[in-house]
């Protein structure tokens, strides 16, 4: 029988300010600190990032993939959300 | 890489779910015919998920292991420069294991199951690392040819239908380089020295030129998995055309370094721009892969202490989080 792993954490890193954090990959520790811990020397051993979030991997509720037709196909027929839906006269400046 | 078709087992798998889930099977073909990822809860045949799992374990297996014969060069290398190169590069060879395991799990096995497979035998690893590493020169072979045939592995697998592994091996490539640069320049710094420094440097050469090109696994009529792999877009390419291919970059390196490869067939053949190259020791490769080469023993051993001797603090630090937590939950109440 296996020894029991440390949890499953998500890493997610912002590499610059000004951007959002960015899900990078998966580790185990024990706790959040650890979790902390090891994302930093896991994932930016090079400048990477300059902030860290680490969440538990149980905490992610997802989307189902079998789904995803029946989920995201209502958006498909609304064209009239996107700016390009209206015509605007040449003349119109700023618009 | 590292997994050199190392895929014995598991043959019977293939056919096991061919009659059922024809039609699902077609459509997940399809998908991968369409160069589209496969990601972790998408449906797909228990052989593609299977086979990943061997392959991408066995590759974290020996990154994890792929650290000893370098590590045994950390507390000798000649300068302080040289030290924390060795100590960056050998951190980063834990990373990729890191990643490789994180990516495999996501297929549905656990870290610890995967360790304890490496660590009772079942599990492979490449058999590059069970070869010793006797002198200082050793460690610039190793960055210079192993992580050179590696990366000639990897970049395909940047581009593997599976999701995760793909990414991992990203992440992975972009590091790799640094790795094959260090090994190449400390090369060229034993080959500019004096004699016995050019000579460390060619028999770190003629040690570790035929291991490498193992590395690629069995010649292509050999391996079994191959067809069943590409179709699956997990491979790109074949054992001996990513072989070809290393030796074709590798040996104008050597000459520039001014060693002579270890392979008296060796030649160039003008008509079709590849080197011909003489007959591997296939004897040699299954010896090793069962557990016969010089290091086999003494790695696992080394794998074996590592993960006992940490298991207090495995313990510990699972017994402080559940401290911490019964703390907070008691503040809280
Ligand atoms: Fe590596
Ligand atoms: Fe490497």
């Amino acid at each position: 029988m296996a020894e029991q792993d440390w949890p499953l954490w998500e890493v997610f890193i912002r590499s610059r300010t000004g951007l959002s954090h960015k899900h990078v990959g998966s580790l185990h520790a024990a706790d959040q600190q650890m979790a902390l811990q090891n994302a930093r020397d896991l994932y930016t051993r090079r400048q990477e990032g300059v902030s860290i979030w680490v969440v538990p991997s149980a905490a992610i509720h997802a989307s189902d993939p079998a789904e995803r037709d029946a989920y995201f196909d209502p958006a498909d027929d609304k064209i009239y959300r996107h700016p390009t839906f209206y015509d605007i006269p040449d003349e119109v400046e700023v618009l | 890489m590292y997994t050199q078709g190392l895929d014995q087992q598991g043959s019977q798998d293939n056919t096991e779910h061919a009659n059922a889930d024809r039609e699902r099977e077609a459509a997940f073909q399809a998908r991968i015919d369409g160069e589209e990822k496969i990601e972790p809860r998408d449906w797909m045949p228990e052989a593609y998920r299977k086979t990943l799992v061997r392959q991408i374990s066995q590759h974290a297996h020996s990154e994890i292991v792929g650290m000893l014969p370098e590590g045994n060069w950390i507390s000798r290398a000649p300068t302080l420069k040289r030290k924390l190169i060795l100590m960056a590069k050998v951190q980063d060879e834990a990373g990729h294991g890191l990643y490789l395991y994180s990516a495999a799990e996501t297929l549905g096995t656990s870290r610890a199951d995967m360790v304890d497979q490496l660590l009772d035998g079942r599990a492979k690893y490449s058999s590059i690392f069970n070869y010793p590493t006797l002198t200082w020169a050793d460690v610039g072979a190793i960055g210079w040819l192993v992580d050179g045939a590696a990366i000639m592995n990897q970049i395909p697998l940047c581009r593997c239908s599976y999701g995760p592994y793909a990414r991992a091996m990203v992440r992975v490539c972009r590091e790799e380089s640094f790795h094959q640069r260090q090994g190449y320049e400390l090369m060229l710094a034993l080959c500019r020295g004096n004699d016995e420094q050019k000579r460390m440097a060619q028999d770190a050469l003629n040690r570790w030129w035929w291991p490498s090109l193992m590395m690629f696994g069995p010649s292509d009529n050999e391996s079994r998995h191959t067809a069943q792999s590409m179709a699956w877009k997990i491979k790109r390419f074949s054992n001996d055309e990513l072989r070809q291919k290393f030796v074709d970059t590798t040996v104008p390196q050597a000459e520039y370094l001014g060693l002579e490869v270890p392979d008296p067939d060796l030649a160039f053949d003008e008509e079709s721009g590849h080197y011909r190259f003489g007959a591997i020791d296939w004897e040699e490769f299954f010896a090793v892969l069962k557990g016969n080469g010089p290091c086999n023993r003494e790695r696992i051993e080394a794998r074996r202490s590592a993960h006992e001797e940490g298991r207090w603090v495995r313990d510990a630090a699972r017994a402080y989080a559940r401290k911490q937590a019964k703390r907070a939950a008691a503040q809280a109440a």
